[in-house]
């Protein structure tokens, strides 16, 4: 019942919100959020209490003759996802006070509504289910970023929407086989995902290929992996901060979490022949998107791709498919989340205050607002991957796991943390250190809904960092589940 | 049965309306009568399976009952989109033709003889050139009347033939008779019945404009008067499939190794005409016209799925419901637009977001449904299909779709985006009846609704 409760609150909040009107809206999403959130603390704890719990599961029918089911459970690996969805999406809320949005309403209402749908992707246990989630996430994010972007958003959207969508048909038809292949001994037709599990182990290599090529596409599209990521950087940029951090801090997971959830153990003889090909994709995205990244002008570009980096490790972790790949790569989506959030805030708080994010023109800032800088350096480290920050752990563990699979493939793969380095460091620089540009002058102190987001984020980056013990445990769970159906 | 007297007697009273003085009470009589009809069709339900009629001309079993039900829903609701259009000239003739042109669509579901099928198609297609043509002082009007009466009439012709060729290899123009015919043949059939299949299956496909059948299409759909063009792409489409479903899948099932390949070149070349030359139109009414070439190959593939028993009618039942309703949303929101702004272009929609959020809510969700994005009733209808062709082996048609389909969203998104991102330059302001903005508000939760409970509707037959 508790998980029932975790996708209908945010429904029913949304609903709430398009009631409401002008500065009520965002109050009332973000207390209705942080109930949220409490919700999701609520479900950990039971989980600990007794992970086989009645209340963590629901499954009633919802198209019985098509062996439709709603089922919903939370267990290790979408536990970490729904805690990671409930404690950005308050934060999301709340960085964007200072930014009046026409509409209020509607925003914040597609916000809490975007929340129910991902809730419902890291939940399912129906593949159809699923499938319905995966497609409902991504229209409130279409109207954020259609009707709250910037320049050319109509063009731009437009192309991220017919990608996803393009990807998510194939997934369709993928799982439609794999459902078809159900119940070869029984003779029951089912979407359940153990059902299906079995079902695409009990395919060929070639049929197993088709399938797992159907379901990549939509995965591969969403993180974005190269060469699939086009749509990405011009939309990051686009939308708007709120929109941004939605897409990158927990959309972006939708894909990679699918890729865990389901994709590894359903194709595992394809995954055999495929893998390397797509870990060597994702690995050369890492390099290409960093490299990009350290000639980028725009700040906010310049996370965009590397974004596409970091995802790029974390599919290279999940598909070498051992413990570490796939324990790092669990590790990596909740600190790239928590990170990327606070970068996009940091690029909207240069943007609010100096009318630029040209790296450019940006310089001493340091010396405008020393409060800023250290919160920003945490945040900037935190994604270098420095040791006690949140970002370590997993890098660790995904080069690792990648170098299990494949020493030469993760000696480039490990250029990451070089050139993750590089760009991430020189955009400090630019930005915050160095001589005093004009625009700097008028930086002044930061607004406190922005100061308390950054404090929330760096808090979390450090703590995660020093002791990432109860997570990291929950996330060997995960791994070691997902591992004992592959093998 | 008696829905089928029903709106016969409602045809001949509205013909008589004139002489006796009554014009103004017709409105309520039609829509009264509708539901009438739509009662009768539930009473029927399960009661009168396979009682044939009119030595065995016309069979109202289940599945015909649920498809001149769909007709029946979407006839209720094209009235009250359609209500200003009688108010004009011609009141009693226009409610006639319409009302006779259902008496059409509705013969088409339950025939069982190839007479009551030419005579079904006859009674549908004549009503429709006039009212195509009904704007009588439009240029346009008058051109696309004229066009599909010569086109329609020479399909007509294809059928006849095609009839009188089946009829010449299996002595009978009785469905089941020729059913039993195919099977007992076991493929020593003459070569001029197979002809005549493929004759049939070109007029067919002339009515539910399937490319390469399709150039009347556009123009009659553009040309027409906005209220008979949303006629005629759901209640025609709706009967002219029921009758393809039940000629193709019922009775010429036993000879599909001769249709199924032409059927499947027709789909493909179907999908990729409409949905390519849909995303360059300017106008929407034309842009509506050409995406309903593409939903008639999604329908026709779970005709071409043929061997999944009921799957494929539920498929395709379900497929015409959520069309239908998706089209009518759609076209009361563009009939209104239109009417206000003089232009179904698609910069008539521009800003409609902000002057109309309602409305322009409502064209969301009709855009979402046509373009088949959960958990729109669109969608399913697409899911459907999907499950019923992947077990078959024309899965190259599935990925084709999916490719167009997604072509498809690009000229259905045209129209969100202009609602919501161009700048509304025209000073007129759009007005809506109270009457438009429930039928809005119901179709609108119908789609929802639909998508959310499937169930009903696709558990009909099992």
């Amino acid at each position: 019942m508790l998980v029932g409760l975790l996708i209908i609150i945010p429904l029913i909040a949304s609903l709430l919100v398009f009631f409401t009107k002008g500065n009520t809206s965002r109050t009332v999403a973000l207390g209705l959020s942080v109930v949220e959130f409490i919700l999701a603390l609520a479900v950990l704890f039971q989980y600990k209490h007794n992970p086989a719990s009645a209340s963590l599961m629901l499954n009633c029918p919802w198209v019985e003759s098509l062996g439709i089911y709603f089922a919903v459970s939370v267990d290790a690996l979408s536990m970490l996802m729904v805690l990671l969805t409930t404690f950005l999406v308050p934060l999301i809320i709340l960085s964007s006070f200072n930014t009046t949005y026409e509409k209020p309403n509607s925003f914040y209402g597609l916000i809490l509504l975007m929340q129910m749908a991902l809730i419902g992707v890291f939940t399912a246990n129906d593949g159809f289910l699923f499938y319905v989630f995966w497609e409902l996430a991504l229209i409130p994010i279409y109207f954020i970023c259609l009707v709250w972007g910037g320049e050319n958003r109509g063009r731009i959207t437009f192309k991220f929407f017919v990608y996803t969508l393009l990807g998510s048909l194939f997934m369709l038809v993928g799982l439609i086989y794999l459902y078809n292949h159900t119940g070869f001994d029984t003779g029951i037709k089912s979407w359940a995902v153990n059902d299906l599990y079995i079902a695409g182990k009990s395919l060929s290599l070639n049929q197993q290929s088709f399938v797992f090529w159907c379901i990549f596409l939509a995965f591969g599209i969403k993180m974005p992996v190269f060469p699939l990521h086009t749509w990405q950087p011009d939309t990051y940029v686009t939308a708007p901060t709120q929109g941004t951090m939605l897409l990158s801090g927990i959309m972006l997971k939708m894909g990679t979490f699918g890729l865990i959830k389901w994709l590894l153990p359903i194709a595992p003889l394809a995954l055999e022949k495929w893998g390397g090909l797509v870990i060597g994709l994702s690995v050369f995205g890492i390099i290409y998107a960093s490299c990009i990244a350290i000639v980028q002008k725009d700040y906010k570009r310049l996370i965009a791709y590397s974004s596409i980096a970091h995802v790029g490790l974390i599919a290279a972790g999940i598909l070498s498919c051992n413990q570490q790949g796939i324990q790092g790569a669990v590790m990596q989506m909740l600190a790239h989340g928590i990170n990327v959030v606070g970068l996009f805030l940091i690029a909207d708080i240069l943007m609010r205050h100096t009318g630029t994010r040209e790296m450019d023109k940006l310089g001493g800032i340091r010396n405008m607002n020393g409060n800023f800088a250290v919160l920003f350096l945490i945040i900037m480290l935190g994604s270098v991957a420095l040791p006690l920050t949140n970002g370590f752990v997993g890098e660790f563990l995904l080069i690792n796991g990648v170098y299990q699979y494949g020493p030469w493939i993760a000696a480039f793969a490990g250029l990451t943390v070089i050139l993750g380095a590089v760009y991430m460091l020189r955009s400090y620089q630019a930005i915050m250190l160095g001589e005093r540009r004009d625009s700097a002058i008028a930086f002044g102190s930061l607004a406190s809904s922005d100061k308390w987001v950054l404090y929330i984020i760096c808090f979390t980056i450090i703590a995660f960092g020093v002791y990432p013990k109860p997570l990291n445990d929950l996330a060997e769970e995960g791994t070691k589940a997902i591992l004992t159906y592959i093998k | 049965m008696k829905g089928l007297f029903i709106i016969s007697g409602l045809g001949v009273l509205a013909m008589l309306a004139e002489i006796f003085k009554f014009k103004k009470l017709l409105y309520p009589l039609v829509l009264i009568g509708i539901l009438a009809a739509y009662a009768t069709n539930f009473m029927e339900w399960n009661n009168n399976l396979n009682i044939p009629m009119f030595s065995n001309m016309i069979r109202f079993d289940n599945v015909a009952l649920a498809f001149s039900g769909v007709i029946l829903v979407t006839a209720f609701f094209w009235f009250i989109l359609a209500n200003d259009y009688f108010e004009q000239d011609h009141v009693t003739d226009h409610f006639a033709l319409v009302l006779f042109a259902l008496v059409g669509a509705i013969m088409l579901t339950a025939f069982s003889n190839m007479t009551t099928l030419f005579l079904g198609i006859e009674i549908l297609s004549i009503p429709m050139y006039v009212l195509a043509a009904s704007r009588k002082r439009d240029l346009a009007s008058n051109e696309a009347g004229f066009k599909y009466l010569i086109m329609g009439s020479f399909a007509s012709g294809f059928l006849l033939f095609g009839i009188a060729l089946i009829y010449g290899a299996t002595g009978s123009f009785d469905l089941m008779a020729i059913r039993s015919f195919i099977s007992h043949a076991q493929g020593s059939l003459p070569v001029f019945f197979y002809a005549g299949v493929l004759m049939v299956l070109v007029a067919m496909l002339f009515k539910v404009s399937a490319a390469p059948f399709h150039f009347w299409a556009p123009d009659v759909y553009e040309g027409s008067p906005t209220v008979i063009t949303a006629l005629m792409s759901t209640i025609v489409k709706t009967a002219a499939f029921a009758a393809f479903m039940h000629l193709f899948l019922v009775v010429f099932g036993g000879v599909s190794q001769t249709w199924s390949m032409v059927l499947a070149v027709v789909i493909a070349l179907s999908l990729v005409v409409s949905n390519i030359t849909a995303a360059t139109q300017e106008s929407v009414k034309r842009m509506l016209a050409y995406s309903s070439i593409s939903h008639a190959a999604f329908m026709l593939m779970a005709i071409l799925a043929n061997n999944r028993g009921w799957a494929s009618i539920n498929a395709i039942l379900y497929y015409s419901l959520a069309y239908s309703i998706g089209s009518i949303l759609a076209f009361t929101v563009l009939y209104n637009v239109s009417k206000s702004r003089n232009s179904s272009n698609i910069e008539a929609f521009n800003g409609l977001g902000k002057r109309h959020p309602f409305m322009a809510a409502c064209m969301v969700i009709a855009m979402l449904s046509l373009a088949g994005i959960p958990v729109t009733a669109g969608f399913f209808a697409k899911y459907f299909v999907f499950s019923v062709m992947i077990g078959t082996s024309f899965k190259w048609l599935i990925i084709l779709a999916i490719l167009t389909s997604a072509v498809g969203v690009y000229y259905y998104f045209k129209v969100i985006i202009a609602m919501y991102f161009k700048k509304d330059d025209s000073q007129e302001d759009v007005v809506m009846e109270t009457s438009h903005v429930l039928l809005l508000a119901i179709t609108a939760l119908f789609t929802i609704v639909l998508g959310l409970i499937p169930n009903y509707v696709i558990e009909i037959f099992t």
